[in-house]
């Protein structure tokens, strides 16, 4: 409680400026927590009304009082906590302009599927961590991990599962999301660069699907990803490196599954996150678009009354 | 969009948007539902599909038929539309690619200040066909399965050869007889034709791409491999 600012300390009063020891009223100071400031304002004319007439009704109402005291404390906290980082953070204005700021009139359902993209990430995220606390990159014991996480691992499959049915819900979250502002002519102006950061995003996505469809190393998977990487191979120019630099040397071989690894689990996640933040800046920064069928009537309508 | 136009939009924006409701609680509150909403359907995918895991993966093995996502028919199938080898490339880059970059810079492309799908018919078709194209390459990339059997008859000496061409993958991608998919590959129906035997031998062992090696086969069982280089050659 010393972390508390010293504006909103003061206001637990002079007389009792560090909390320390017993206070006037012989209470104890660490027992009712006096440090929390605003709770005590309003419990203070309590106390003294404790002191002056009713001091000898018994400890238990002075106990209730305590308890009730602690209650009012706590309601206090998130607000005070809010404050002291609003008060290091200068956070506070941003997160109201975000929070409060308005969404055009016509808003709808549609408008759910960005939120519904990156929610789908941040399940991948959640299942992804479980799965990598298991899962052991190389191509002798892939596999076997995989079937461990299956069989053994308390909801291992379920994990798994979600981990892999949540990877289709994302592209097509992703594509749907990509086919809306389309349509709704959204990628206009003022919102190109937000755009592209979407399509950027899309591509992403799609190279997390490809690389994670190697890790759990079965016959699909690998037999799946040969032909991948050698679809980068019959690129021009660079794409022989590409394929050079996916496999780890010019076969698949032990270095290519960790590379996979290295890509889906570090890489391309890292990108994806820090490019949701710049989406997401430029949404909150431009607003999100109206739907293209409403037009702003109010002034014209204004201007019919007024005649 | 010029200057006028820019002023116009932003005038019109700020005045819907001054209509609009804040976005906590009334859009926090979609979003939310939206979530629980995909949650549930990812949680009911998981216990309904599971998390299937085929035998280990075998480099030395041919019998396996290379499948990518569903979500992934769309390039795949591409390679079955164009089907010169010289122009393979096109398929497999050059086209995605190309997609890519326009997707990349449609803001530009498109300056027409129109919003409404109504009012830039140009817009609206294109994307329309776009996903036309993309949604019958996917229905095309499921319904071609990967068959093992060629019916196609043969001298009785090179059975084995054909019981190998079956088993290993070959009908995924090309055609022999009336068996197996027209594509990415080309037809081996008259593959004897073009080919001598060990011209096959090193198409099999160092492909073009996307096809993958049967050096594999190679090493590990050369008289299958063998068999299979005599039968291919025989198809004329």
């Amino acid at each position: 409680m010393r972390l508390l600012p010293g504006p909103l300390r003061r206001k637990n009063g002079n007389d009792k400026a560090d909390g320390n020891g017993t206070d006037g009223n012989g209470r104890n100071g660490g027992n009712g927590n006096p440090d929390i400031p605003g709770a005590l304002l309003v419990s203070r004319e309590r106390d003294e009304a404790i002191v002056n007439g009713e001091n000898g009704q018994g400890a238990k109402e002075q106990k209730a009082l305590q308890r009730e005291r602690i209650k009012e404390a706590a309601t206090e906290v998130p607000a005070t906590a809010i404050g002291w980082v609003d008060e290091r953070t200068g956070l506070g204005p941003f997160a109201r302009g975000f929070m409060f700021r308005k969404t055009p009139k016509g808003t709808n359902w549609f408008y759910t599927l960005g939120s519904a993209s990156m929610f789908a990430f941040l399940s991948q995220a959640v299942t992804g961590v479980f799965l990598a606390m298991y899962y052991r990159p190389s191509a002798d014991e892939a596999y076997t991990s995989i079937q461990h996480i299956n069989n053994e691992v308390f909801a291992g499959e379920l994990v798994r599962g979600m981990h892999r049915w949540g990877a289709t819900v994302m592209v097509v979250l992703v594509f749907l999301h990509m086919g809306r502002t389309f349509f709704f002519g959204a990628y206009k102006y003022p919102r190109e660069l937000n755009w592209i950061i979407g399509v950027v995003l899309v591509l992403l996505t799609l190279m997390m699907a490809l690389t994670g469809y190697l890790l759990p190393f079965d016959q699909r998977s690998f037999w799946a990803t040969v032909v991948a990487v050698n679809i980068n191979a019959s690129g021009p120019v660079i794409g022989p490196y590409l394929a050079d630099f996916l496999r780890g040397g010019a076969e698949f071989g032990a270095t290519t599954i960790s590379r996979f690894y290295a890509l889906h689990m570090l890489l391309v996640p890292g990108l994806i996150a820090a490019l949701i933040g710049a989406h997401l800046y430029l949404v909150a920064k431009l607003g999100t678009t109206a739907p293209p069928w409403l037009k702003a009537e109010k002034k014209r309508d204004l201007a019919k009354e007024e005649i | 969009m010029n200057a006028r136009e820019k002023e116009q939009y932003l005038r019109e924006y700020h005045v819907l948007k001054g209509q609009g409701k804040p976005f906590f609680p009334y859009a926090v509150a979609k979003d939310s539902m939206m979530a629980v909403f995909v949650l549930f359907v990812i949680i009911l995918m998981a216990a309904l599909f599971g998390a299937e895991l085929g035998p280990k993966a075998d480099p030395t093995t041919t019998t396996y038929t290379p499948r990518p996502e569903w979500y992934f028919f769309f390039l795949f199938e591409l390679l079955r539309v164009v089907k010169p080898p010289e122009l393979v490339f096109l398929a497999t880059i050059g086209i995605p690619t190309f997609c890519l970059v326009l997707l990349l810079l449609l803001p530009f492309i498109d300056r027409n200040p129109e919003r409404h799908p109504l009012k830039r018919p140009i817009a609206t078709l294109t994307g329309i066909a776009v996903i036309l194209a993309m949604g019958y390459l996917t229905i095309e990339g499921a319904l071609a399965g990967a068959p093992t059997e060629i019916e196609l008859s043969t001298q009785p000496q090179y059975e084995a050869g054909r019981s190998v061409a079956a088993s290993s993958g070959c009908l995924g991608c090309h055609r022999i007889g009336h068996n197996g998919n027209a594509g990415p590959g080309p037809e081996l129906t008259e593959i004897g034709e073009r080919l001598r035997a060990p011209a096959i031998r090193r198409t099999l062992l160092n492909p073009t791409a996307p096809m993958p090696s049967y050096r594999g086969l190679s090493e590990k069982n050369p008289q299958q491999f063998d068999e299979l280089v005599q039968y291919l050659a025989t198809l004329r």
